[in-house]
């Protein structure tokens, strides 16, 4: 009530707000362009809370859909994640307690919610799909395509936007649209002060309650439960209540369409962690699953590793001090010390370990299972019984392992092409598109009915039990496939009380490390390069784990560093070849 | 940039493309189908930036699946196919031709033409204009599928016409056929193009009505307008043609001439060749030589008696007459190297003995006068055949030796 200025049209002073918040002059209705600011006095810290949690609605519509902000949208969906996980096994307190407060603290970084003011202007952005007949030519308001092609999009999505212009014939002027209220404003700039909310975020919130609970769960256990559909994901829009209409850019949000890696889940979580400024985070001793003695241990059963080597990965984490509980445990917002990555570390440590015992340099661990092969066939099945286990050899190991891993990679492969993507839940970009996409909906479940059929028997599998262990090794197996209680003697001998490895060499896998600041990672990996052997064993872990061989390269790397720390500091000009 | 190997929709479709071509290749229905089914939904997304979108993929993988899948019908196919025509009004024409091959090839004639004369209706703003060429083959097709029609009428009659019966209602009716088979023919085939079939089953409706004026200016238009593609088919019907209608050596040396330039290797460069030998001018027997000479050449030739008995009585002649040995010099020049191992090996001789002793016979005076009375295949099959007291064997000798001093002139 404010608005002092004078009419154009008749110079009167006698103003009143339209339904549509704008001015209109009471003696000549000239309607203007101006809106009243919507000072949300009403939006105090409590109320907003209350109208969250409880679903109090401002407004019902026309189709039956009401108000809603994408930060509902995203606690749906981590309701919906931690509710899996506790199915998983996981305590309960991690729902109420820990997730919970951490989402509250989010919003209210964010300015959500649970602050005086919220932050940006819903009015303005409130165009829901219904009213896009109304064109405003407002030349402020940013049109769907140009919002659309502002935002890190996936790429994939990019293409529907052209389909749904193409269309809906989407023109310039077209206000922008969402079914929730604030959708656009996640697209507008600023993105990166606020760290808006993600898909992929989601996941980095419940790794961060997982790791503050310390459960015995890994990022990569992680990610593959949500690949394997035990953590909801992809599609899970669809159980939003049916008043939360989807449409325009609230799919953007909503509906990825590619699997997060592991590289961008944990770097969001520990932005996550640091915005939220949260303290120290619970201790992790050597009695916690996430401590790298018991990773070791787990990994090694996987990989069908001898037991033994167990004593070599403790040996190495306490040398150079992994182990720590200052250097394991998360501090927030502390940039000096290396993030760890539990899995991956372990994993890089055996990968040392091997190097260390085998040299895998595609010729020392050939001869030295050529020994133990020797050695074993010397032995006769009654020595084998009296004095333990027999030797290990690397070729038998390598030939078995091999062929598991070729079999579920191949399964693999075959999953990745399979997946479905879509849902029963059709997406429209608008009310104009809806009766194309509804169609193209029924013949594509038309023709995957008639396909489906002319696939023979042995339609798709049912989802596999969460397991933690990819790949199992039975000792009752009587082709001996098993090598966990194999024996290292053959490759190791005694010295001053101390078992050493018969291997008196080990090669780096980098000379100098690179800036991880300037190009991101410590070093490059490239195939060519490294023996076979190597490749192989990276390979084996890339798989167990589902991140990129090179990943772990960069942890072996700087493994290698921190153990051979005195000798590379004085220099090294021609070999890469060191002398333990 | 790291997140390249991250799995998203576009790449679990290309993989899930891949695995489909894979068992396609390996006939492998059943696991076609199943990656098929995971590909469908690839239909909601919006491919217009790609070459070849999902809804084409769909349609051609699909069609191949459910045409060689053991389980599925004739009636699941045809299902299919109604729906994929509603997939792309870009390409609606085109799949109904397809499905119309697909119905010709399993014996369904009427659903065919039925579905022919359908598509013909077919209107959609811009789209009929630009889908012009896909409605000029349809056009085509009706008319050649009533050019069958007539044909089978015009056999029915003539049956009739030989018990000394004839049925106007019927004559009618073929007629009718003859003119609406007349009009689409005529059409396509202004168009450059490869036309085989309308081609032939137009001259014939025309030939019959006798109308030869306009089937010769339809093939020489066919066989010689530079717009159309090369078509060594072209030459033959209009060779054909002109044989029919008895024409003048002279235009049939010239029709074949061409065919001669494009298909060396074809089958009628018998006929090519006894024309030519038979022909007074010098120029023509020289050619004729040359013709018979490149058509064996090819693999598919060596076994061909009628055509080493062609090249077998021109040698003769020419040896005979030593006037133009320097031909054979000629054409023998570029063949003296790969010729004796790839025709008058002894392996051969042996097998040609075995299996056709006309051939060898034919072979072995070629071979005796290219290469002399010393030469492996000669000397085999000449000494078998006077074992065998072959009568022709003996006089084949004799005319090698006596001529034995021409091989020294021509290999020299």
């Amino acid at each position: 009530r404010d608005f002092n200025e004078r009419c154009a049209q008749c110079s009167e002073v006698n103003w009143g707000l339209t339904d549509g918040g704008r001015f209109y002059c009471r003696s000549c209705h000239n309607v203007t362009e101006r809106t009243r600011e919507v000072v949300n006095t009403d939006f105090m810290t409590n109320s907003r809370v209350q109208t969250l949690s409880k679903g109090l609605r401002k407004q019902e519509k026309n189709d039956g859909g009401s108000e809603w902000y994408i930060c509902e949208g995203f606690q749906l969906v981590l309701k919906k994640q931690v509710e899996a996980l506790e199915a998983l096994g996981v305590c309960p307190q991690m729902k109420d307690e820990i997730l919970c407060n951490f989402w509250r603290c989010y919003l209210q970084k964010s300015k959500q919610a649970y602050c005086k003011r919220p932050a940006g202007e819903p009015v303005k952005a409130l165009s829901v799909c219904e009213s896009s007949t109304d064109v405003d030519s407002d030349p402020e308001r940013p049109s769907l395509l140009h919002l659309l092609s502002l935002s890190e999009s996936e790429g994939d999505l990019q293409t529907d936007c052209s389909f749904a212009s193409s269309v809906s014939k989407v023109s310039e002027s077209t206000s922008v649209y969402s079914g929730s209220v604030d959708g656009s404003l996640y697209f507008m700039k600023n993105q990166k002060e606020k760290l808006s909310m993600t898909m992929p975020m989601t996941l980095s919130f419940c790794y961060m309650a997982l790791l503050w609970v310390r459960e015995p769960i890994t990022l990569s256990e992680l990610l593959r439960f949500v690949v394997e559909g035990h953590i909801p994901y992809l599609n899970v829009f669809q159980h939003f209540p049916e008043k939360m209409k989807l449409c325009g850019l609230d799919l953007k949000i909503f509906c990825v369409e590619s699997w997060p890696v592991y590289e961008e889940v944990f770097n969001k979580m520990h932005e996550l962690a640091a915005f939220l400024d949260l303290p120290r985070f619970p201790d992790i001793t050597e009695s916690c699953f996430l401590h790298p003695d018991m990773l070791c241990m787990k990994y090694l059963m996987e990989a069908n590793l001898p037991d033994e080597l167990h004593n070599w990965t403790c040996r190495v984490v306490k040398k150079i001090g992994i182990g720590e509980v200052d250097f394991l445990t998360l501090m927030p917002g502390n940039k000096s010390t290396r993030k760890v990555k539990y899995d991956v570390l372990a994993v890089a440590v055996i990968v040392v370990v091997l190097k260390l015992l085998f040299l895998l340099d595609d010729h020392y661990e050939w001869l030295l299972s050529e020994l133990a092969e020797e050695r074993n066939k010397n032995n006769t099945e009654v020595c084998i019984f009296y004095s333990g286990a027999p030797y290990f050899e690397f070729k038998k190991w390598y030939e078995v392992v091999k062929h598991s891993l070729d079999v579920e990679q191949k399964k693999l492969d075959e999953e990745r092409a399979k997946y479905l993507w879509r849902c029963e839940k059709p997406l429209f970009y608008s009310a104009k598109n809806k009766s194309k996409v509804l169609k193209r909906r029924q013949m594509v479940v038309n023709l995957q009915n008639q396909f489906g059929k002319l696939s023979g028997s042995g339609q798709r599998a049912e989802k596999p039990n969460p397991s933690s262990f990819q790949l199992s090794w039975s000792e009752e197996n009587t082709d001996r496939s098993c090598f966990h209680g194999h024996s290292l003697k053959g490759i190791l001998q005694e010295k001053c009380g101390l078992l050493r490895a018969m291997n008196p060499d080990y090669w780096l896998c980098t000379v100098k490390l690179c800036n991880e600041k300037l190009c991101g990672h410590l070093a490059h990996y490239r195939e060519v390069e490294f023996p076979q052997t190597y490749h192989f064993v990276l390979g084996l872990f890339s798989f167990l784990l589902r991140v990129q061989p090179s990943y772990i390269h960069d942890e072996v790397c700087m493994i290698e560093h921190k153990l051979f720390n005195k000798k590379l500091s004085k220099k090294l000009k021609y070999n890469t070849v060191l002398r333990k | 940039s790291s997140n390249e190997h991250k799995l998203n929709f576009k790449k679990s479709k290309e993989a899930c493309l891949s695995y489909i071509q894979d068992a396609l290749l390996q006939k492998q229905w059943k696991r076609a189908a199943e990656f098929l089914t995971c590909y469908v939904e690839s239909l909601e997304k919006d491919y217009s930036r790609e070459h070849v979108g999902p809804s084409e993929m769909i349609w051609r993988i699909g069609t191949e699946i459910l045409w060689h899948h053991s389980q599925s019908s004739m009636k699941e196919f045809n299902c299919f196919m109604e729906q994929m025509k509603t997939l792309g009004v870009k390409r609606y024409l085109k799949v109904c031709l397809e499905h119309v091959f697909h119905l010709l090839c399993n014996g369904q004639t009427d659903e065919a033409y039925q579905n022919l004369s359908l598509a013909e209706s077919w209107r959609f703003g811009e789209q009929t204009a630009i889908q012009d060429k896909e409605m000029k083959l349809i056009q085509a097709y009706r008319g050649l599928l009533d050019y069958y029609s007539w044909s089978k009428q015009k056999n029915i009659l003539l049956e009739h016409g030989e018990d000394g019966f004839s049925d106007l209602a019927l004559e009618q009716e073929m007629h009718g056929y003859f003119r609406k088979a007349a009009v689409n023919l005529k059409e396509i085939i202004k168009i450059p193009g490869v036309w085989d079939i309308f081609v032939k089953c137009y001259v014939d409706l025309l030939e019959f009505y006798g109308d030869h004026n306009e089937a010769r200016q339809v093939l020489n238009e066919y066989a010689y307008n530079s717009k159309f593609p090369a078509n060594p088919n072209a030459h033959v019907y209009l060779y054909q043609f002109l044989k029919r209608q008895g024409e003048s050596k002279k235009s049939l040396i010239s029709a074949l001439k061409i065919l001669h330039d494009i298909v060396p290797s074809h089958e009628l460069m018998i006929d090519f060749n006894t024309m030519l030998q038979k022909s007074k001018k010098r120029k023509k027997r020289r050619l004729g030589l040359e013709v018979i000479f490149a058509a064996l050449d090819y693999a598919g030739w060596k076994e061909n008696a009628k055509a080493w008995s062609c090249l077998a009585r021109q040698m003769k002649q020419i040896v005979i007459s030593e006037k133009h040995l320097d031909w054979i010099k000629q054409e023998w020049n570029s063949r003296k190297d790969w010729w004796p191992a790839f025709h008058f090996s002894r392996y051969l001789a042996k097998r040609n003995w075995q299996e056709n002793k006309s051939l060898s016979y034919e072979k072995a005076l070629v071979a005796g006068i290219l290469l002399g009375k010393g030469c492996k295949y000669f000397k085999y099959v000449s000494r078998q055949g006077c074992k065998a007291h072959l009568k022709k064997f003996r006089m084949l000798k004799k005319f090698v030796n006596r001529h034995n001093p021409v091989y020294l002139r021509i290999s020299g």
